[in-house]
Formats: C-alpha cells, structure tokens, sequence
C-alpha cells in the first residue's frame, strides 16, 4: 500500500534520511520506531510533503506522492496526527472533526461556498451530514460531552483524541499516527492502545505509527522497522525485531 | 440528532431561546433605527451616517482578512480608493450607471487583492504587514502619474455629481444615496455572516489557527489566503466606490495611509474575527475623532489617542468581545437561576418554538 523506495532527505549538511526504504502492507499497523533523531518524524513529513525528499521515491497505491502537493495528500486517504498536537485552537471540537473531513468534503466547496451564502437548503443539509458524522467519532472517542467546548481549553489527552477524531472524519486508508501516546497516563495509553487495534478490525485501515513507548508499539504492530541516524537498520516482526543486536546496540548503546 | 445539542440540557436549551429572542428583538431595533435615520436626522447627520455604514462594510472586509485569517493588512486604505476611483472614473468617463459601478469597483478589487495576496501568502506577520503598508504607500503616488491622468484627473482628482432621486421618491440625494449605502450594506453583511458561519468560515479560521494541519487535513492553505485577500478586498473596494458617490470626490490625497491605519484601528476596537465588530469600529472611527475635536481644539490627536489607548485597555477583545462577555455572564445568571427553581419546584415541559 505504502512503499518508501531509497529515500534520502538533507538539511544543509545533514542527511537526515539515508536511503530509507520499507513497506506498509494494506490493513497492518506498522510501528517505525528508533531513537531520538534517527528521523521518524522526518519521514513522516516526507510522505505528508511537508519536507522536499532529495532522492528516492514514496509510492502510494502505486502512486508517487512527490508530484502531489501537500493539501492533496488526505484527499488521496492518508491522514495524520502531529508530535506536539496541531488543532486548530480556536474553533470548538465539532468544527475541528468536521474540518478533518475537508479532504472528502472538499469536492463540493465551491458550491457551498455560494450555497451557504445564500443559506440554500441543500448547503444547509451538507453542513448537517458532515456534523452527524462529526458526532459519530466524537461519541466514539469520548468527546460527546466537550463537543462544543474550545479546542484551546482542554487537556492535553483530550487534544490528543480531538486529533485523531479529526484524522479518522477524512476517513483515510492509511493513517499514520505520530506519538499518540506521548505525555498520556496509564489508563490513557491503554485505552488508547485498545482503540487503534479496534481500527484495524473495524475500519479495515492501515495505520503507521512512530512511537517511543516500547511495550505500546510491540504489543500493537504487526511488524516493526528500526530507523537510527536516517537509516533502517531492522524491520520484522516485533519479537524479531526487539532481539536484533543492531537494534539493541542502537538503543542501548552496547559496545559492538 | 443534532450535533449542536451536545453539552446542553433543558436550561441550556431554553436559555438559548431567550438569548435568540434577545439577540433578535436587538437585530430589530438596530435595523428600525438605521433606516428611520434619513427621516429624523440632519443633512450632515444623514451624511455622517451614510459614512458610518461605508465604513463598516469597508471593515468587514479588512475584519475577513486580519480578525478571521490572521493576515495582518497595513494598505487596506488602497483598495478603498481603487473602489473609489474605479467608480469615479466609470463615471465620469464612461457614463455608467452609477449602481453598476458598485460591482465593477468590487471585481476590480477582488481581482488586484487576489493578485497581491498571491505572493503575499509566502509572507507572515510583520513582512505581509510591510509589503501592504507599501501599497498603501504607493497608492496615492500612482494616482498622481501622469500617464493615467486623462482618466484620473491627476493631482485635481475627479469631482462627481450627486445621483438623481429615482421614481419620484419623496427624499433628497443624501437620503437615497444613505438608503443605498445601508441596502448594499445589509447584503453584504447577510452574505459574510453566513458565509463565515459556515463551511468557509471553519477553512479560513482553520488556516490561521494551524497551517500546517489545515494543510493536512486537505485545506490548500495558498489558495484560501489568495482568495481570503481578494474578497476582503472586494468588500472594502465596494466601501469605496460608496463613499466616491457619497463625497462626491476622489483624490489621490484621500487615500493616504492613514486611512489604512484607521482602518485597522477600527477593527480592533470594534472586535477582531466578529461580524458585528465591524458596525462598531466604523462608529468609533468616524465619531471619536470628532468628539476628541470637541473635548479640545487645541490637542484633538492627543485626546484621540488617550479615547484609544483606554478602550483598547478596557476592551482587549474589542466592543463584541465586550458584549460576548456580558452575554456569557447572562448565560451564567440565567442557569444560575434556573437551576434554583428546579430544585423548588417540578419543572414543566417547555414550550420550544419551531
């Protein structure tokens, strides 16, 4: 579904991906872990064309992302949540779910734009599908009751559930997923954890997640890949991964 | 079910409805108001009112840009006089009817905000903030060029007649032209408060909120500032084409940057990101500056800037954050006592009007 071929990203001097290469089997939920600033996040903001890639391609479907602009990547079904929560602050929950469905939504703008204008019925009846779906995930995630609460106001483990609501409202076929469990409690993570595995059973979806907590990533993925300093260094199956000597040296650090 | 139910019980549902009929009968009596205006009011009153609501068509425009995008616009006084002059030179050289040359004035300036903010969307904060300032700047300069002077009358400006009183209605030329003024004005407003309530609105919100997850979520962030430009301008362009007809004149020195500034001005007294905001903005500046004149002859500019820093001081959020706040307080009294007399007696069901 996914497949990331030889890519190579540079900072000025630093070469921040080297030749990365891995693949993301429809309906898997892969974990891409390593530590810190071996260039997991870069790589997510590679596939989200955030960040130029300078060699190598990342194919989705078949398709090469690096001709797609940026905005164009959810509309394809990929979305995504960020490190450190991008919401948008000042509008409530619903309308943050609901503009995650701006990708699929996004088809009719133009006719909504003079629609709503005009307060037309059936802009008024398009706004009402996108909030019932938008209240669907809310319930499904817990937000039913700060639906209408600023986005700004809430705590930062219910940011992070705003954040995924909207990721699921573009209803992608790939969801990556970066640190979800960063900064939650116990009961949070388990919850959490609990409902990314229920994604894969339900949605049919493809999720890709960075994550450092170990015993959350090996306990979800179906297979693991190991980045350290931009390059992939294991990629198998959790129990195999977590006994490779590479990956034990690059974590622990292990005189080799 | 419906999303907008959520988090709201019986009081809420019914301290909503009081908050709507309040928020209506207000509407109502604003709306009565502004239109009994011409009948009561002195010629200079009428025309002091027909500027007033020029204006807040021109802040709502600025307000689209800088309250709801976050674009920060110093030259917003250009587009007003390009409207302006659009509609003076349609005229005067022309021969068009002169309600025709509202929506050219608009397109004109939909066209030239959407061209500038092209390039202006790779700019952020204070460098967008210059590169208007710079066209604010320009403005009256370009108008002065001798190459066009043919069409703008150069230095001298253009002077227009007032337009004729149609179908023999019993009002004088400042009249209809206020009853115009306030017309295209409740239009213009209608449009922006739905337009803005809704999917749109959420985009351009969105965008200024976090580029980069509007980007993801599928928001051509580009494109929407681009366009967020040109409406903007377009509605303040039209706010000059109004005023041209209004005055009666265009010149290059009555679009300086001080109107730019006394623009912004107005938005943030009156309430960034609200529809409202731009009504009382347009009142503050086109009567605080008369009022200072009137407290002191000698410093008006002093006493101006003292009304300014005060309301700034007193209202951070502007005259609608002030009334959003009240109305919040309201809420808070209302369900106060609300819950007070569910606990005294069983509640009845209410009557919900449809």
């Amino acid at each position: 579904m996914l497949s990331c071929q030889n890519v190579r990203v540079q900072f000025g001097g630093i070469t921040a991906l080297d030749g990365v290469t891995f693949d993301v089997a429809k309906g898997e939920i892969v974990g891409l872990i390593g530590p810190n600033g071996a260039g997991k996040t870069t790589m997510f903001n590679c596939i989200s064309r955030l960040y130029p890639v300078h060699g190598g391609d990342i194919l989705f479907e078949g398709r090469s992302l690096l001709a797609e602009p940026p905005h164009r990547i959810a509309t394809l079904g990929i979305s995504r949540t960020f490190q450190n929560v991008a919401l948008f602050d000042t509008l409530t929950v619903a309308d943050n779910v609901i503009l995650g469905a701006h990708g699929h939504a996004h088809a009719h703008a133009k006719r909504r734009f003079f629609g709503e204008a005009f307060r037309l019925a059936s802009a008024l009846r398009a706004e009402r599908a996108l909030a019932d779906e938008a209240a669907e995930l809310m319930a499904e995630l817990g937000l039913e009751s700060v639906a209408q609460r600023t986005a700004r106001d809430l705590p930062f483990g219910t940011r992070k559930r705003i954040e995924l609501a909207r990721a699921l409202a573009a209803r992608p076929r790939l969801l990556m997923l970066d640190e979800p469990v960063a900064g939650l409690n116990h009961a949070e993570i388990d919850e959490l954890t609990g409902f990314i595995r229920g994604l894969k059973g339900r949605r049919g979806l493809t999720v890709l997640l960075v994550e450092h907590h170990m015993n959350m990533v090996m306990g979800v993925s179906d297979k693991v890949v190991v980045l350290d300093f931009g390059r992939r260094i294991a990629d198998g199956p959790p129990a195999a991964v977590k006994n490779d000597p590479e990956v034990i040296r690059a974590y622990l650090g292990t005189a080799s | 079910m419906v999303a907008g139910a959520f988090d709201r019980g019986i009081a809420g549902a019914q301290r909503d409805g009081v908050a709507r009929r309040a928020l209506s009968v207000a509407t109502v009596v604003a709306i009565v108001a502004a239109c009994a205006i011409p009948l009561w009011g002195s010629p200079y009153q009428v025309f002091q009112m027909t500027l007033v609501v020029i204006d807040a068509i021109a802040l709502l425009g600025l307000n689209l840009l800088t309250g709801y995008g976050g674009q920060i616009s110093l030259g917003h006084g250009a587009f007003f006089g390009v409207g302006a002059y659009t509609t003076a030179v349609l005229i005067h050289s022309w021969n068009v009817p002169y309600l025709l040359t509202l929506p050219c004035a608009g397109l004109v300036c939909l066209a030239l905000g959407f061209v500038f903010g092209l390039p202006a969307v790779r700019l952020d904060g204070l460098h967008l903030a210059l590169a208007t300032f710079a066209l604010g700047v320009v403005l009256p300069q370009v108008l002065k060029y001798k190459g066009i002077e043919a069409w703008t009358g150069g230095v001298q400006g253009i002077s227009l007649e007032k337009p004729a009183v149609p179908f023999g209605l019993p009002l004088s030329p400042d009249q209809w032209l206020y009853c115009v003024a306030l017309a295209v004005a409740a239009g213009l407003f209608a449009l922006a408060r739905n337009v803005m309530r809704g999917a749109t609105g959420r985009v351009i919100v969105g965008v200024r909120d976090s580029p980069v997850a509007a980007s993801s979520v599928g928001i051509d962030t580009a494109l929407t500032k681009a366009a967020t430009f040109g409406v903007s301008a377009m509605l303040t362009g039209i706010a000059g084409a109004l005023s041209a007809l209004v005055v009666q004149f265009v010149g290059p020195d009555s679009f300086t940057i001080f109107l730019s500034i006394s623009l912004l001005v107005g938005i943030v007294v009156g309430g960034l990101a609200s529809i409202s905001g731009a009504v009382f903005g347009a009142l503050f500046i086109q009567f605080v500056p008369n009022l200072a004149d009137d407290v002191s002859k000698a410093a008006p500019s002093a006493v101006y800037g003292v009304v300014l820093i005060v309301s700034v001081y007193l209202m951070p959020y502007g005259v609608s954050g002030l009334l959003r706040k009240a109305k919040a307080r309201a809420f808070a009294w209302i369900d106060a006592r609300h819950s007070r007399s569910v606990t005294s007696q069983p509640t009845k069901p209410t009557k919900q009007g449809s």
